[in-house]
């Protein structure tokens, strides 16, 4: 029995004037009811495009049989055979652009709302269920994952089902790398990604935190104490900042500053924690990501009067997912688009007083197919703010590659990773992530993570030479 | 919300020795094996005591590869300062993390004054001991409020030709400021080839100018607010000869003659506000002011 409405059964939101007043989730996911109504939306093509859609290969069609049918653990168990991180990709996956774009039901009307669903049993099975490990084997190998965030979560799941002995090595006091730290608490509760990652611990997976690789131990060094293979997904977690003047004041943050105040330390509860976070009445966020999005709502939810986005495209070019700049907007984030900031003022003991900006026009499209913002003639204006927060991006933390002068990197950073096995010019030393591709999205990493994790199960296994090469060649043979 | 994961297996960050140097600064040893492997002078750890608590910046103190310990010598400033010096031997520090930032280069010079500041003197140590294994002629001269605070002169005895300790108010007989007697040490003929500055940065600043003229490169070791001290978040930047770097991924270490200090400085009230409110959130009864243990 097809449900035939043309809308999705909509999700339950918290209102956003009380919102703005709290980090708690803004979206509340479905009850049974819906799940089940939304879940016979679904045609059940017998093409599948929607798999063909998502980066680890969901079985989409076959769990949301089972919501429809009300089994719920049974659809816990088909999306987990491929994803080891729903109750994150449920809330985090830009599915508009992956699967529910390539939705048959899209063509007329909303797509299958494939993202709540894979979030509503996530949540459930987690709420009703004890977590059941299923590794395989015992193997007698031993895998060194660099960094704990989607890439090497999603590495290190793959390979501890495979019965690998894995060890993840974190920087930061807590594992879940931008979960933990970028992520806003309103939009991904970190207690979700903590039960996530426990999933990791009772398969075997062991985590080692306040470890900086490149700092404590080199890639060789790793080697040596007896890892037979080592994947490096460190993210991209060096800030760019705009280079104009005035961008030292006091009060001028970069996003992963500010973001990671507020969600890894938990300044939203200073004085309570001890890390503080100053945010000034009228706050001005530089980008038009999700970053930027994450930004500016945590300036509101931290009480300040104004937020305003300044992006220098236009909203069509604006890379941020469309529901986080509708969230914004509801909230009373203003966006001031094609502005571009151009130096930023200070008051006389060094805190900012305001951003000189320049309005822009769209001309020809750039390299990246969008039309490039070019400086209208005297269009310069003064806008007063106290806090400014810079969301333009980030590139990959040079700490590795500097320690390992023999990995290759990419001129801007980016460590040279084959496309299907992630090796590196290093045989049995993989990579990805936005350590390879820049910065990107949480369920593109944790492909790469799991394409890596195959390449390392087969390098392990000897179905490849550590020759780079002949892992070319392998790669065409597996299911990647 | 309770996380429930912890250090597992290795790492804990045990104290093996605690000393109080003067009334407001601590040393500890800590067993740190796989940082006390790699660390180099110039080097900083970042620590976390609870956790609800912020990640402070320490420069590492002294190290023994053999004993697998890190040794940290600090001011009790703050509310984490002040928590970690509630510690106590046979207590574990929560989080230590280390090695970070780049060593102090210290190949081929011969003739070299470490000049210390209060704390500064502290993490001024591992240089000077470093130079004088290397076969330099150290001139240490370290400088205190008083008397009463003056710390480590039996190591800095150890590892220099002249040792010269100052106060502010002349308590140990020797009244004035470390630069003057750099300056004393300069014009009466020591041809240094490196100074060493470490302190507050009102005396790094005015140990660089004293030494700009007279061409002697001079390296001073900043310590800026930060948090990841990997290079993540940025708040640690400074600018140097017109770039902006980070303090803990292109230092700490950096050329004094470059250094805009008085950005530096203003940058180093950000959170002087917050600190005192986490500090100090007691509001007097009597009064209804804020208190404040100044």
């Amino acid at each position: 029995m097809i449900n035939r409405s043309l809308e999705k059964v909509p999700m339950p939101e918290q209102d956003p004037k009380e919102r703005v007043r709290n980090f708690n989730e803004v979206t509340l996911g479905y009850t049974p009811e819906m799940a089940i109504e939304e879940a016979r939306r679904c045609l059940q093509c017998k093409n599948k495009p929607c798999m063909d859609g998502c980066p680890v290969k969901v079985f989409i069609p076959e769990f949301i049989e089972k919501v429809a049918a009300g089994q719920f653990a049974e659809a816990y168990d088909i999306i987990t055979r491929t994803n080891s991180l729903p109750a994150i990709c449920g809330r985090v996956c830009p599915q508009e652009s992956q699967c529910e774009m390539v939705c048959v039901r899209g063509k007329k009307g909303e797509p299958v709302a494939i993202g709540r669903l894979e979030r509503f049993v996530a949540d459930w099975a987690m709420a009703h269920q004890p977590f059941k490990p299923n590794t395989e084997t015992v193997r007698n190998k031993k895998v060194a994952v660099i960094g704990s965030g989607p890439a090497g979560l999603a590495c290190a799941g793959d390979l501890a089902q495979r019965g690998y002995q894995v060890t993840l090595f974190e920087a930061f006091h807590v594992p879940g790398g931008v979960l933990m730290y970028g992520i806003p608490e309103f939009r991904l509760p970190k207690s979700l990604v903590q039960a996530e990652i426990d999933h990791l611990r009772q398969m075997g997976v062991s985590i080692l935190t306040n470890q900086v690789i490149g700092k404590i131990y080199s890639i060789d060094e790793l080697r040596d104490q007896g890892f037979d293979a080592v994947f490096i997904g460190s993210g991209a977690g060096l800030p760019l900042f705009l280079n104009i003047e005035g961008e030292n004041l006091n009060g001028v943050y970069s996003a992963n500053e500010f973001l990671t105040r507020v969600n890894l330390m938990k300044a939203y509860r200073f004085p309570q924690t001890d890390t503080p976070v100053a945010i000034g009445r009228r706050v001005a966020v530089v980008g038009g990501g999700n970053v930027a999005m994450d930004a500016a709502r945590s300036a509101k939810r931290l009480g300040a009067e104004s937020v305003t986005i300044l992006y220098r495209r236009s909203q069509a070019e604006m890379p941020a997912r469309a529901e986080e700049a509708a969230h914004a907007r509801e909230e009373g984030i203003e966006f001031r688009f094609l502005t571009n900031p151009v130096r930023i003022l200070g008051t006389e003991d060094g805190w900012v007083r305001s951003v000189v900006c320049v309005k822009m026009v769209l001309g020809e499209p750039d390299a990246s197919g969008r039309r490039r913002p070019v400086e209208e003639q005297g269009s310069e204006f003064e806008l007063p703010v106290d806090t400014i927060v810079v969301a333009i991006g980030q590139r990959p933390n040079p700490l590795i590659k500097n320690a390992t002068p023999e990995l290759e990197v990419q001129p801007w950073g980016g460590i040279v990773a084959e496309s299907q096995t992630m090796s590196t010019n290093i045989p049995g030393v993989y990579a990805g992530g936005d350590v390879v591709t820049g910065a990107a999205t949480v369920i593109k990493a944790m492909g790469a993570g799991k394409q890596a994790a195959q390449a390392i199960d087969d390098y392990l296994t000897g179905k490849t030479s550590d020759d780079p090469e002949a892992c070319i060649l392998g790669s065409e043979q597996s299911e990647f | 919300m309770v996380f429930s994961y912890y250090q597992e297996v290795h790492n804990v960050n045990l104290i093996i020795e605690k000393d109080i140097l003067n009334p407001a600064v601590v040393r500890m040893v800590v067993d740190a094996p796989a940082i006390a492997r790699k660390a180099e002078p110039g080097q900083f750890i970042i620590l976390r005591v609870h956790d609800e608590g912020e990640r402070i910046p320490l420069t590492i103190a002294d190290f023994d590869r053999e004993m697998g310990t890190i040794t940290i010598i600090f001011q009790l400033v703050g509310k984490t300062t002040r928590l970690l010096g509630n510690l106590n031997k046979g207590d574990h520090i929560l989080d230590f993390v280390g090695p970070l930032g780049k060593p102090t280069e210290l190949d081929g010079y011969h003739q070299v004054a470490v000049v210390g500041g209060g704390l500064g003197a502290a993490i001024a140590y591992p240089q000077a001991k470093k130079l004088h294994q290397m076969g330099a002629s150290v001139d240490v001269i370290i400088g205190f409020r008083n008397r009463d605070l003056i710390i480590l002169e039996e190591s800095f005895e150890q590892v220099s030709n002249q040792l010269f300790i100052t106060t502010d108010d002349g308590s140990n007989g020797n009244k004035g400021f470390v630069t003057d007697v750099l300056k004393k040490q300069i014009e009466s003929g020591r041809s240094y080839d490196l100074v060493i500055a470490i302190g507050p940065l009102i005396m790094m600043k005015f140990v660089a100018e004293l030494t700009r003229p007279y061409g002697i490169k001079t390296i001073v070791s900043m310590n800026p607010v930060m948090v990841d001290g990997t290079g993540m978040c940025g708040g640690c930047r400074i600018t140097v000869g017109g770039q902006t770097r980070f303090a803990c991924v292109d230092g700490p270490d950096f050329d004094g003659h470059e250094i805009d200090f008085d950005e530096a400085i203003r940058r180093q009230q950000i959170y002087k506000r917050d600190e005192k409110a986490v500090d100090d959130p007691h509001l007097c009864r009597l009064t209804g002011e804020e208190r404040s243990h100044d």
